[in-house]
């Protein structure tokens, strides 16, 4: 017992070895960066000549940019358009996911090349996102197929839809519809498969037809993979660039309430802007930007960790 | 048996509206590639004009013209753009296969102090996205003289904390401690009965770990665009799809649907080969935005 003990604590120190590598990497590469962004968002920079000079500003990048008029409210209507832009999205996706799911998995209508179907919808996920942007980018410009197919058809006037704040919004919200709904349906039809086949059995004996089945089993049983994937699609929505920056770099406006809004506009584009190289670049407010969208992320996943504790 | 032979022939017609809309939603996954591929044969001006099914004889001439106004301009040429993502994706993957190997197989075959917290912290940072602590980045990259260099995209691979997470889980029951003790009693080293006895046993889930690294890492445009900014001939493949767009103010469609379908290729190829993988995987849970 004792020599047992005496060997286990003697091979522990090749676990700390093992996983030193992973923790090493973690402070150089995310950890230090994410403090750094932290302080960096109670500096000012100012540039003498070739010379960055920085110089503490406390709170002033929150006070001026974030809750200040010299942000112009900027950092609040990118959040609002990241977050309609995602619920745009993930509402049909998971509704759409949800109901194929329900039909691949309902084995009195079984239907045939489930694996094809699988991997036709799951398709448009594997592709790179830049290159799916510049292809829809190449289909509803001005001179685009489709553009022209609609003008056609007399759906869309012969003015560019790229410039258009509601047509770009929808279209930016379709794109991300279409290329995750497919990856959503295999998890929820892989968790529909994990739920115990005996509950179904009983149902059936009790004469309960397949909607009363998907509704009073099927749908509680799946709500913590439900969650997780609300969650998960949540945080990366959040952090949506890809698509609408190679879209239409986020430029049309639109008016809410008043105020111009740039329509497709994302938080991480909003970041970027301050973040590229010439006279706009400004590390202060990129990271007193970036601080808002960390503690918004935290807040997100802090409900998840939450979520699932419980089902704990 | 009656009873099913009755329930099929009252419900075709639910299974024939099923069927209808699958195939639909098949064509709308399909059909933008479809028009890709047209439209890369096709002349700019006729792509103008809208909508075609049928492939011209205009690809080569698109792509000569590609690669010439590539040369002519200041970014990064095509070829080169997918060289440069291979030299980036390739120690990428490797490297955080390895590593999250490595730190799963220490949470899993050892104990020590200090390892549920590890295992928790390694859990808490899953969804911490990099894209919040871009300006720390940037600075890292200067502290190290890495600005401007593949390394800060290939480096931080070695801490992928989903990747840990999900070859964990599958140690869990893949890998018996039992084996690695006799190992020990044959007098290999803790290392040695990793590479040799450990990686083999895993393989199933690192190949598996290994195609969602790979495909994150190749298509990947914000961190590249960023710490790349100012290397125009390290640009990478998702960098040469933006400039296909940007600076041109004569846009030639066949050339940029050219340019597309070139970059679009080796994964659709790619894809064809590794599907039934690449579908088991993402129904384990095993890819996240």
């Amino acid at each position: 017992m004792n020599n047992n003990k005496k060997k286990t604590v003697e091979y522990g120190k090749y676990g700390v070895l093992f996983i030193a590598p992973f923790f090493i990497v973690f402070l150089i590469f995310q950890f230090y960066p994410l403090l750094y962004t932290f302080y960096k968002s109670f500096m000012y920079d100012s540039k003498t000549g070739r010379n960055k000079v920085e110089t503490l500003a406390g709170l002033g990048n929150y006070t001026n940019y974030v809750f200040g008029s010299a942000g112009g409210g900027e950092v609040w209507q990118a959040i609002a358009v990241t977050v309609v832009l995602w619920l745009l999205n993930f509402i049909p996706q998971i509704l759409l996911s949800l109901l194929l799911a329900a039909w691949f998995t309902d084995n009195f209508n079984k239907l045939k090349g489930e694996g094809a179907y699988k991997v036709i919808m799951y398709m448009p996920n594997i592709i790179t996102a830049a290159t799916i942007a510049v292809l829809f980018y190449s289909l509803f410009d001005v001179n685009g197929s489709i553009k022209s197919l609609f003008v056609k058809l007399g759906w869309a006037p012969e003015t560019g839809m790229l410039d258009h704040g509601l047509a770009s919004f929808f279209i930016i919200a379709f794109i991300q519809f279409w290329m995750w709904y497919g990856n959503t349906m295999i998890v929820l039809i892989a968790g529909i498969l994990g739920i115990n086949p005996s509950l179904y059995e009983a149902a059936m004996v009790d004469g309960a037809t397949s909607t009363q089945q998907f509704f009073q089993i099927t749908i509680p049983l799946l709500k913590p993979i439900l969650q997780f994937t609300m969650v998960t699609s949540a945080i990366g929505g959040l952090q949506m660039y890809d698509i609408p920056q190679l879209f239409n770099e986020g430029n049309p406006v639109i008016k809410v309430g008043g105020a111009s809004v740039m329509s497709t506009r994302t938080i991480v584009m909003l970041i970027k802007t301050y973040i590229n190289a010439g006279p706009g670049q400004n590390y202060g407010r990129a990271s007193a930007y970036s601080v808002i969208l960390f503690i918004i992320t935290l807040i997100v996943s802090m409900v998840f960790y939450k979520l699932t504790d419980e089902k704990n | 048996m009656e009873t099913t032979a009755v329930g099929k022939k009252k419900t075709s017609g639910k299974k024939i509206f099923r069927y209808v809309i699958c195939i639909l939603l098949c064509i709308l996954s399909l059909f933008p590639f479809y028009v890709l591929i047209i439209n890369s044969t096709l002349e700019s001006n006729v792509i103008k004009q809208g909508l075609h099914f049928l492939p011209g004889k205009y690809f080569f001439r698109n792509y000569a013209g590609l690669i010439a106004k590539t040369n002519a301009t200041s970014s990064v040429s095509l070829w080169r753009a997918l060289l440069n993502s291979l030299i980036v994706t390739v120690p990428t993957t490797l490297l955080q296969i390895y590593f999250a190997s490595l730190t799963a197989y220490g949470l899993t075959v050892y104990n020590f102090k200090g390892k549920n917290f590890a295992w928790g912290f390694i859990y808490a940072i899953m969804m911490i996205p990099t894209q919040v602590s871009i300006v720390g980045l940037i600075k890292v990259c200067e502290l190290t003289h890495m600005y401007g260099t593949f390394l800060p995209l290939i480096l931080p691979a070695m801490a992928a904390p989903t990747t840990v997470y999900f070859m964990k889980q599958y140690m869990q029951t893949g890998l018996s401690v039992e084996i690695v003790e006799a190992a020990r009693i044959d007098g290999a080293g803790e290392f040695r009965i990793f590479n040799t006895i450990g990686i083999p046993l895993i393989k199933p889930a690192m190949a598996t770990q290994a195609i969602f690294a790979f495909v994150a890492s190749w298509n990947n445009l914000y961190t590249p665009s960023i710490l790349l900014a100012t290397e125009q001939d390290k640009g990478t493949m998702p960098m040469f799809v933006e400039s296909l767009k940007s600076n041109d103010k004569k846009r030639d469609f066949g050339q940029i649907y050219a340019g597309l379908f070139i970059t679009v290729i080796p994964i659709l190829v790619a894809y064809l080969f590794l599907s039934k993988y690449i579908v088991a995987g993402v129904a384990l849970g095993g890819v996240k935005e």
